[in-house]
């Protein structure tokens, strides 16, 4: 199959006849299906065989689908370009020379590529936005607690959701209904999402809707650093390509008869160092469990088992998955606690708040899903600051354990630019309804 | 260059804490890194503090037995087993 999209790939049939009888899909490699290998993009767990199939991919097999490869991912989902996995990076259907995004990178160009109909990534802080956005197709995240997490190898477990991507708004709604809904194995769920209908609400009908537009996720034409007034060094709102073409997006709900206001979310400028500090902190956490034991790469039996376990993860594990442990251990480190950890649960507390308060204003918001257009393999590896920072748009929204989507608003050089959705917490019809008159 | 918020020791002690070895040049490396994503966290300092009252529900139940896994499939993965445990490293 093209791109790389895949590391594994299946052919497991569905058990029953159900809506997705006849379509085939993509799972992102860090949801666990039963006797075929399970990797998360990562050489610790080249040869792990989960002998359990998450949740969703049971859902699935019930609904009557196909599941025909596991797909490429970022490792342990930590990444924004699907140029860390330990697999080989995947290549961006639209333009080879350009990446698919991430950390769904697989499960993004699998779809755009027509290698499966429909996909399921994982997003903590936008990974399923993200390549929807750059790859030209359709995205959700859903609200936290709509979707298990059984079965999903935790990278950050109070930011990511399982989430579908698929060509139309349709199709991912109809897919959101077969995954989401209680489940008794993932506490965190809620009842909501049991017996929906998701696709019913793809009317593309906006008329009287309110979409508000954040000012800090956008930008305008002015980067920061042409104007001193503007302040802020790090951010510069989204690239001019981009703010074009979410402008013409905006001009189409307009014209479809929605209001469109501008809302402002100081708290937004935070949410990126916010998000980092926690995701990082519970990845440190969810981590320390690749040992080599009792599944892994193992470090050998000859040095004591801190000098093994030690060993087994400096091998197992890449860059940014060292990166993001050894950040998180630091940040929840005696000394260090308060001063990370404990304010980037104050700056997640405050952001939540924003969004509320923007929702009584507005039906939902509306940004540029990504603030520049997809950048070139290679381009983004030697400063990962940078990249932390193209996250700016997405992780709010995990922030808030809000639902998102992202749909394809056009195309800038021939390369494709998403526009975000966010409704309200379990909201999904909202942004499903406005989403499809896009696609 | 300004002082880098994180040096070579500091990394090797958080390396410990997480029991992940590392190169030389990888301790260089993530020192600079490090300094710099650290130093863009400080801005977390400015964050006011809001009032929140979380959501919460007891979730809580009594205990019910059910089916687990099989102990072979729990060892199925594991690079050493030995009469049904797991095998690892010694203690010390």
């Amino acid at each position: 199959m093209s791109h790389n999209a895949f590391i594994t790939e299946t052919d497991i049939a569905g058990d029953d006849s159900g809506v997705l009888d006849g379509r085939t899909v993509a799972v992102k490699d860090n949801i666990s299906t039963e006797g075929v290998r399970t990797t998360c993009g990562s050489e610790m767990l080249s040869d792990y065989v989960p002998p359990y199939d998450a949740t969703v991919v049971s859902r699935l097999k019930d609904a009557g689908a196909t599941v025909v490869g596991k797909a490429n991912m970022d490792e342990f989902g930590m990444g924004t370009t699907t140029e860390t996995s330990a697999f080989g990076p995947v290549t961006n259907p639209v333009d080879d020379d350009r990446v698919p995004g991430g950390s769904s990178g697989g499960s993004a160009a699998a779809v755009a590529a027509g290698d499966a109909d429909l996909a399921l990534g994982s997003d903590t802080g936008g990974s399923i936005r993200c390549p929807a956005a750059y790859c030209g197709v359709v995205g959700i995240k859903p609200t936290y607690g709509l979707v298990s997490r059984y079965g999903l190898v935790a990278y950050a477990n109070s930011l990511e959701q399982i989430g579908p991507i698929a060509n139309t708004v349709e199709d991912a709604a109809e897919l959101l209904s077969v995954i989401a809904g209680p489940d008794e194995n993932d506490a965190t769920t809620r009842e909501e999402g049991a017996d929906a209908d998701y696709a019913a609400a793809a009317t593309g009908d906006v008329e009287g809707l309110t979409i508000g537009v954040p000012t800090q996720l956008v930008g305008g034409r002015e980067r920061a650093g042409d104007d001193p007034a503007e302040g802020g060094e790090t951010r510069a709102g989204a690239d001019e390509a981009v703010v074009e073409v979410f402008e013409d997006a905006l001009d189409a709900y307009r014209d479809a008869g929605a209001e469109v206001v501008e809302v402002s979310l100081p708290s937004v400028e935070y949410a990126v160092a916010a998000y980092y500090v926690i995701a990082m902190s519970e990845a440190s956490s969810n981590l320390a469990r690749f040992d080599g034991v009792r599944y892994g790469t193992s470090g050998g039996y000859d040095g004591n088992w801190n000098e093994s376990f030690a060993a087994a993860r400096e091998e197992g594990f890449g860059d940014e998955v060292k990166r993001r442990v050894l950040l998180g251990t630091y940040a929840l480190s005696a000394g260090y606690h308060d001063k990370y950890y404990k304010q980037a649960q104050e700056a997640r507390a405050w952001v939540k708040q924003d969004f509320d308060e923007a929702f009584e204003t507005v039906d939902m918001l509306a940004s540029p899903t990504m603030p520049m257009l997809p950048p070139e393999l290679g381009e983004s590896l030697d400063d990962p600051l940078q990249m932390y920072l193209a996250d700016a748009n997405t992780v709010p929204v995990n922030l808030a354990n809000l639902p998102a989507i992202s749909v394809p608003a056009g195309e800038s050089d021939g390369l494709p630019v998403g526009l975000q959705l966010v409704g309200p917490a379990f909201g999904e019809e909202t942004i499903i309804r406005a989403g499809s008159l896009l696609a | 260059m300004s002082e880098p918020a994180v040096d070579a020791e500091e990394v090797r002690h958080v390396a410990d804490l997480a029991r992940v070895s590392l190169s030389d040049d990888e301790v260089d490396a993530f020192a600079e890194q490090f300094s710099e994503v650290l130093d863009y966290f400080e801005a977390l300092e400015d964050v006011p503090e809001v009032e929140s009252e979380p959501d919460l529900v007891n979730v809580m139940r009594a205990d019910e037995v059910e089916e687990s896994l099989s102990q072979e499939a729990a060892l199925a993965n594991a690079d050493e087993s030995e009469d049904g445990f797991f095998k690892g490293p010694r203690v010390s």
